[in-house]
C-alpha cells in the first residue's frame, strides 16, 4: 500500500463513514427517547433523496427549494409515522414496536416503488463532478459536502440537545422517563418530537448522498443495515458517539480493502464492519454484566 | 304458490346464465393457444421485465391482427414474478395447473430460471427462458423440457477477450459484484483469461448495492493493470465508472452485456465516455452492414416497439422474449391439430428442438439441437463504446 493509497483509503472512508454516520444519528435519536429501534431509519434517508429528485425532475422545482421541502415532507412522514403505528400501540412491547417499525419500512418501500418506480435514481451534483485532489488522492466535491453535512448537523444537535428547552426535555427523557414525567414533560410529545427529527436527520442525508450513491425505493435496506452498524459502535449513547461510530465503520471497511491479508480480499469489505461490530458487542457485555452485578 | 313460481324463474335463470358462461369459457378454451409468461414486473429486474412484458403484448396484438397461429388466436397469460424466485414458482405452478399453458416463456432473471427448472420438468412443459446463466439450459440430458434466448456470461466473456488480444493487452484488472451475475461472470473472467494470453494482476469484488467502489479502484491503481473489467449490473458498473472518473483513472473500462440499456449513461454521465460492453446488435442496429442476417428482423422489431413505447424505448430485454415467443410460434405452427393438453406440451418441445434452424432473431441466429438448447451461431455480439454519450459500433 502506497501512501497515496494509503490516503485515498482514508478519505474514502471518512465520506462514506459519513453517510453511516448520518443514518446512526436518526437511530440513536430515536432510541434515547423511546427505547425504540427504529428500522425505518433506512427509509427516511431514502424519502429524502427520492422526493428531492421527484420534486425536481417530475415536479420542476429548482434545487433550493425541492431540498428543503423534501426534508419537510420527510419529517412529517416521520411524526406521522409514530403517530398513526408506533403510538397507537405504545402499550405494546419494546420488541413489538421494533417490529412495527421493520413493517413500516417494507411499507414505506412498496409505496414509493408504487408511486415512482423502481428505477435508480441521481439527483445532480451540488457543486460539479471535477475531483478535488488532496494529498495524492481525490475526493468527489459531493463527498465534502457529505462529511460538512455530517458535521454541521452533529454540531447543531449537540446544540439543540444542550441549549434548547425542548432538546433538554427530549434528554430528560432520555434519562429517566418517569422522572421527566414528574415534571411536567409530556413523554408522548417527546416521543413525537424524535421522531420527527430523526427523519429529519435521515432526510438531510438522503438529498444531500443522492447525487453520489443513487437513490431507489429500495436503496433504505442497505444505508438501514450500516447505519444500524454504526450506531450499534457508538453505543446509541449519544450522537458524537453515533458519529464516531460511523466513521470508524467507514474508515475501517475501505483500509480492509487495501489491506492485503492472505485469503482477506475486497469480498471481506462488508463482512469487517459485522466482526467490529461483534467485538465491540462482547466487550460491552462484559461490561454490562459487570455493571449488573455491581447494582 | 306465486313465490315457488318466482324461485323457479330466478332458478332457470342462474342455470341458464352458468350454462351460458361455460360454453362461452369452453369454447375459448378450444380455440386459442395459451402459452405463458413470468416476467419480473417489480423489483430490482424490472429494467428486465417491463421490456419484456411491452414486447410480448405487441407481438400478440401483431399475431392475433394477422389471423392468429393456423387461424387459431394466441393467448398470452403474463404474471409478474416481482424479481422473486419463490413469487415466480408459485406463478409458474398457476400456469401449469390452473391456466393450463402449452410452453411458458421467462423468467427474466437467471436465479428465478434455476429456481423452477424442476417444477417445469416435472410437469413435462416447455420452457423458454429469458436469463443469462449457462446453467439454464446445461447439462442438456437433464434439461430436455428447457430452452432459453439470451447470450450467456460465456460469449460474453469471449467477445471481450478476443478484443483485448487483437488490441494486444496483456495485464487486466477485475472488478465484479459478488452477487449471482457478478460472480458468475468472474468465475468464467478467471477461467479464460490465460487461453488468451491474459494474465489477472488484481481481483477485486464489492458487494451490490454498496455506496462506493473508490477503495477497490484505488487497489486497481496500484497495479500495472491495463484495463479494468467490471463485471455487475447498470447501477453498480455505474458506480464504477463514475468513481474511476473521481480517481482520474484512464486505464480504459470494460462492462459486461448487464449495462445494455439507456440507465447505465444516464447514471453515470460523462463517466459512461469511453467504456466498452459486448451485446445484441439491436443497440446500434443502424451502423450493422445491410448483409448481416439479423439485420432485417432487428430492424422491423426496432421500428415496431418504438412506434408503440416512444423513440428510444428499445433494449436488447425486450428482445430476449421477442425471440423466446417467436420460437414458440415456430412450434405451435408446426403442431398438430386435436392433442391432448401433455401431448401438445411435448409438441411445442419437439418443435423448440426441431424447428428453430438457422433461425435469425434478434440476439442472434439460433440453430436448436438436440445437443444445444440456445443455439446461438458465433459473432452474435457486438462490441460497443460509448462516444458522447451514445452507443456505437466497435466491432
Amino acid at each position: 500500500m502506497s501512501a497515496d493509497q494509503f490516503v485515498q483509503y482514508l478519505v474514502t472512508g471518512l465520506y462514506q463513514g459519513s453517510i453511516y454516520a448520518l443514518v446512526a444519528l436518526g437511530f440513536t435519536i430515536i432510541y434515547a427517547v423511546t427505547k425504540i429501534i427504529n428500522f425505518a431509519q433506512g427509509e427516511f434517508v431514502m424519502l429524502g433523496g427520492m422526493i428531492s429528485f421527484i420534486l425536481l425532475d417530475s415536479v420542476g422545482i429548482p434545487m433550493y427549494c425541492s431540498i428543503p421541502l423534501s426534508i419537510l415532507i420527510s419529517t412529517a412522514i416521520g411524526a406521522f409515522l409514530y403517530t398513526l403505528a408506533i403510538r397507537p400501540a405504545r402499550r405494546a412491547s419494546v420488541v413489538s414496536l421494533i417490529i412495527i417499525t421493520i413493517g413500516a419500512a417494507i411499507f414505506i418501500r412498496g409505496i414509493v416503488g408504487e408511486l415512482w418506480g423502481v428505477d435508480n435514481e441521481r439527483p445532480p451534483y451540488f457543486t460539479g463532478q471535477e475531483s478535488i485532489a488532496f494529498l495524492g488522492a481525490y475526493i468527489h466535491p459531493q463527498a465534502l459536502w457529505i462529511i460538512g453535512t455530517t458535521i454541521l448537523v452533529t454540531i447543531m444537535l449537540y446544540l439543540f440537545f444542550s441549549h434548547t428547552m425542548v432538546g433538554k426535555a427530549l434528554k430528560a427523557c432520555a434519562i429517566s422517563p418517569v422522572a421527566a414525567g414528574l415534571v411536567g414533560i409530556n413523554a408522548r410529545t417527546m416521543a413525537l418530537i424524535a421522531f420527527a427529527l430523526a427523519a429529519a436527520v435521515g432526510a438531510i442525508g438522503g438529498v444531500v448522498t443522492a447525487p453520489l450513491t443513487f437513490t431507489s425505493y429500495q436503496a433504505g435496506l442497505m444505508l438501514g443495515l450500516k447505519g444500524f452498524v454504526a450506531a450499534s459502535i457508538g453505543g446509541f449513547k449519544s450522537q458524537v458517539a453515533a458519529v464516531i461510530g460511523g466513521f470508524t465503520l467507514g474508515i475501517v471497511e475501505n483500509l480492509a480493502v487495501g489491506v492485503d491479508w492472505g485469503p482477506f480480499t475486497s469480498s471481506y469489505k462488508d463482512a469487517i464492519g459485522i466482526i467490529v461490530l461483534l467485538l465491540i458487542l462482547l466487550i460491552r457485555s462484559g461490561r454490562l454484566a459487570a455493571e449488573e452485578s455491581i447494582s | 304458490m306465486q313465490n315457488y313460481i318466482k324461485y323457479l324463474v330466478a332458478l332457470t335463470l342462474v342455470v341458464a346464465l352458468i350454462a351460458v358462461g361455460c360454453i362461452g369459457c369452453g369454447g375459448e378454451e378450444e380455440e386459442t393457444y395459451k402459452v405463458g409468461a413470468v416476467f419480473a414486473l417489480t423489483g430490482p429486474a424490472s429494467n428486465l421485465g417491463v421490456p419484456e412484458e411491452q414486447t410480448v403484448k405487441m407481438m400478440v396484438d401483431q399475431i392475433n391482427d394477422a389471423g392468429g397461429i393456423n387461424g387459431r388466436p394466441l393467448e398470452v397469460i403474463i404474471y409478474n414474478t416481482e424479481t422473486s424466485s419463490e413469487k415466480c414458482a408459485t406463478m409458474v405452478n398457476r400456469l401449469i395447473e390452473q391456466d393450463k399453458v402449452l410452453a411458458i416463456i421467462g423468467p427474466s432473471t437467471s436465479g428465478a430460471s434455476l429456481a423452477i427448472l424442476d417444477t417445469v420438468t416435472t410437469a413435462k412443459t416447455p420452457l423458454v427462458s429469458c436469463a443469462a446463466n449457462i446453467g439454464i439450459v446445461q447439462p442438456v440430458e437433464e434439461r430436455y423440457w428447457i430452452f432459453k434466448t439470451p447470450q450467456t456470461d460465456k460469449e460474453a466473456v469471449t467477445e471481450i477477450y478476443i478484443y483485448l488480444e487483437e488490441q494486444g493487452f496483456t495485464d487486466i484488472a477485475l472488478i465484479t459484484d459478488t452477487s449471482g451475475f457478478g460472480a458468475a461472470g468472474r468465475d468464467i473472467l478467471v477461467a479464460d483469461a490465460a487461453d488468451y494470453g491474459l494474465t489477472i494482476v488484481d481481483d477485486q469484488t464489492f458487494t451490490s448495492g454498496d455506496t462506493t467502489m473508490q477503495s477497490q479502484l484505488t487497489h486497481i491503481k496500484g497495479t500495472d493493470a491495463e484495463v479494468v473489467i467490471c463485471w455487475a449490473t447498470d447501477k453498480e458498473s455505474a458506480v464504477v465508472a463514475l468513481d474511476m472518473q473521481t480517481l482520474k483513472m484512464d486505464t480504459p473500462l470494460f462492462c459486461s452485456h448487464g449495462i445494455a440499456n439507456m440507465d447505465f449513461i444516464e447514471q453515470a454521465g460523462t463517466a459512461a465516455n469511453g467504456v466498452i460492453f459486448p451485446a445484441g446488435k439491436l443497440l446500434i442496429i443502424d451502423d450493422v452492414p445491410a448483409t448481416d442476417p439479423q439485420k432485417e428482423v432487428l430492424t422491423t422489431y426496432k421500428a415496431d416497439f418504438e412506434a408503440l413505447y416512444g423513440e428510444g424505448t428499445i433494449n436488447t430485454f425486450g428482445g430476449h422474449a421477442y425471440d423466446a415467443l417467436s420460437m414458440v410460434v415456430i412450434a405451435l405452427e408446426g403442431m398438430e391439430e386435436g392433442l391432448s393438453l401433455a401431448d401438445a406440451r411435448a409438441a411445442v418441445r419437439d418443435g423448440l428442438e426441431n424447428d428453430v434452424k438457422n433461425w435469425p432473431g434478434t440476439g442472434g441466429v439460433f440453430t436448436m439441437s438436440p445437443t444445444d438448447h440456445l443455439g446461438m451461431a458465433p459473432g452474435s455480439l457486438a462490441m460497443i463504446e460509448i462516444v458522447d454519450e451514445e452507443w456505437t459500433w466497435l466491432k
